[in-house]
């Protein structure tokens, strides 16, 4: 294993640790965006499909690119959009009542 | 390993610096949504991270490969989907419209693992660990993405919500396992193959179908929570293959926090996570004997003018919320009620079961929508002390949350569950449509209770009514 893997591995690691750490700090009361905002967050696997794409040499390898490029896009997008617009919603007791 | 360094306008350690930023972005969002204060603007500057990612990462193409247009024309497409589809969905529609974002990102994951496995020579994907991340994330992307269409037309009701069960299921599930295992192990350990990987990935999109089919409607969300973790795993085990630890980082962030949500709802269902997945809860028993021995047991029910009056004097009442208030659109109708209550004096709050509604937290998007300030909403482990202290607890469409049966009736499908202490308050307004059974198909002993009314009809036009009632009074 070279010294790359290794690196890597200690990310993952790492990455797993925070990752439950922070989410046992959100109350249940935002658990729909929590998934929501969460699910656009593996979104950033566009950053793969554009990777991919940039190395593609054949067509198979175009039309693979291209379609993991939109799917990513649409998880990406969608998933910033819908979480952002439900924590919009979100408001305080005075907010509200600003809001009448 | 990196071949996003292979050309560059950026270099790669000013790349790598970029990508850093863009994770701990990841990690401030989700941060952020530990108070509803923050999680809006948490939200904001994750989403600016993953733009600056993504930005820098085009920077590395060259710029008159025909490629650019491909990735312009798919950004394009993937960006009017995602976020026509994002402004327009329903509120009441949001766990189908996460599966469908979810079951995206879980092929994306899986069409760019082998891609680049299709495009390393075959000493390139001979390297145990590109094998083996490839094969994992060909494989979870994969279960991820025809999981989440399977768990979409559930939700979406273009699939029966009730589990789809035949003999030996499980057996055929568990081969169809030993298969992906099989090809998998071959992979990383003896030979490379295309053709393999190509019956790997089928095979997983099989079973990806078949695992969900046996799970009931109201365990869905578990699943998406469930899925979801596979695909950030999935986007993961790609960041090992491309050399990318942006991906790597965003990936097991959702994979980890995922895996622990998914466990948070299992725990408050009462049940482990194994007997969602295998058990096919939901499924109408065969006996037929829910409702029996019931019909002789009396209810007591009310009119909206006597419950009206009853709550306008009363200094503390808590709303139990339920899915059947979404279904009615009586959100509005329940936070004007909570409203003229307040004019009156009374102290209003909302009691929030950790599943109400259709995935967890759900009510809460719910009731936000409807204008109803989140302080108000109460988490059961803080209000469940209060209900004996309070005069008047009104179930609007509430059902199997507040039943008592999940504390003592071992033989109860929802024995365990931890439920909202409905029962304790000295009066409870029971509104329902009629007498039928929550989902789980169990009889709650609360409406025979002596202290309870029933208030028969819709939700929607209940609660009009009660408003009225309340401002007459």
């Amino acid at each position: 294993m070279n010294s790359a893997i290794i690196d890597y591995l200690t990310v993952f690691v790492l990455s797993a640790f925070v990752g439950i750490e922070v989410i046992s700090k959100v109350p249940t009361i935002l658990h729909t965006p929590l998934m929501s905002g969460s699910n656009a967050i593996h979104g950033i696997i566009l950053v793969g499909a554009i990777a991919v794409m940039a190395e593609a040499r054949t067509p198979l390898a175009d039309v693979l690119g291209f379609i993991a490029v939109i799917m990513a896009t649409i998880n990406v997008v969608g998933g910033f959009v819908v979480t952002d617009r439900m924590l919009e919603m979100f408001r305080t007791r005075k907010q509200t009542e600003a809001n009448k | 390993m990196n071949i996003l360094a292979s050309t560059s306008f950026i270099s790669p350690d000013l790349l790598a610096i970029i990508y850093l930023i863009a994770a701990v972005t990841f990690i401030l969002g989700l941060k952020g949504l530990s108070s509803p204060k923050s999680a809006r603007r948490g939200n904001g500057i994750a989403a600016v991270g993953m733009a600056v990612a993504i930005l820098v990462s085009l920077t590395q193409i060259h710029p008159h490969a025909t490629q650019v247009i491909l990735i312009v024309v798919g950004v394009g497409v993937g960006a009017v989907v995602g976020a026509l589809s994002a402004r327009k969905v329903k509120m009441t529609a949001m766990p189908q419209m996460v599966a469908a974002f979810n079951g995206v990102g879980g092929g994306a994951a899986a069409t760019v693992a082998i891609s680049e496995y299709l495009r390393l020579g075959v000493a390139g994907r001979g390297a145990v660990v590109t094998a083996l991340t490839t094969v994992l994330s060909v494989a979870i992307g994969a279960v991820s993405f025809a999981g989440s269409v399977v768990a979409f037309a559930k939700l979406q009701e273009l699939l029966t919500g009730v589990p789809i069960t035949y003999k030996g299921q499980q057996v055929v599930n568990g081969i169809i396992l030993l298969g992906i295992l099989g090809i998998a192990v071959y992979l990383v350990a003896v030979g490379t193959g295309t053709v393999l990987l190509g019956v790997l990935l089928v095979l997983a999109l099989i079973l990806g179908v078949a695992f969900v089919l046996p799970i009931g409607g109201a365990d869905m969300p578990v699943v998406i929570s469930l899925l979801n973790a596979f695909t950030g795993l999935a986007v993961a085990a790609s960041g090992f293959v491309l050399g990318n630890t942006v991906l790597i980082v965003g990936g097991t962030l959702v994979g980890a926090s995922g895996t622990f949500l998914t466990k948070m709802m299992s725990d408050a269902m009462g049940r482990s996570l194994g007997n969602v997945l295998f058990a096919a809860v939901g499924k109408p028993t065969e006996s037929g004997g829910g409702t029996a021995g019931t019909e002789d047991k009396t209810v007591r029910s009310g009119t909206p003018d006597d419950i009206g009056v009853m709550l306008a004097y009363s200094s503390k009442v808590i709303i139990v919320p339920g899915y059947g208030l979404a279904v009615a659109q009586a959100q509005h109708a329940a936070r004007d009620l909570a409203r003229a209550l307040e004019a009156k004096g009374v102290e209003v709050s909302y009691a929030i079961h950790p599943v109400a509604g259709r995935m967890p937290g759900h009510m809460n998007v719910l009731l936000a929508e409807a204008d109803v300030p989140y302080e108000q909403l109460r988490e059961m482990d803080e209000i469940n002390d209060d209900f004996r202290n309070t005069d008047v607890t009104l179930v609007v469409g509430a059902n199997d949350v507040v039943n008592p049966s999940a504390r003592s009736e071992a033989s109860s499908p929802i024995y365990g569950m931890p439920i909202l202490n409905a029962d304790q308050s000295k009066t409870i307004v029971f509104m329902k449509r009629s007498m039928r059974p929550g989902f789980a198909g169990v009889d709650n002993p609360l409406m025979y209770d002596p202290k309870t009314i029933m208030l028969f009809g819709d939700a929607k036009d209940s609660l009009i009514k009660l408003v009225a009632a309340v401002k007459a009074a």
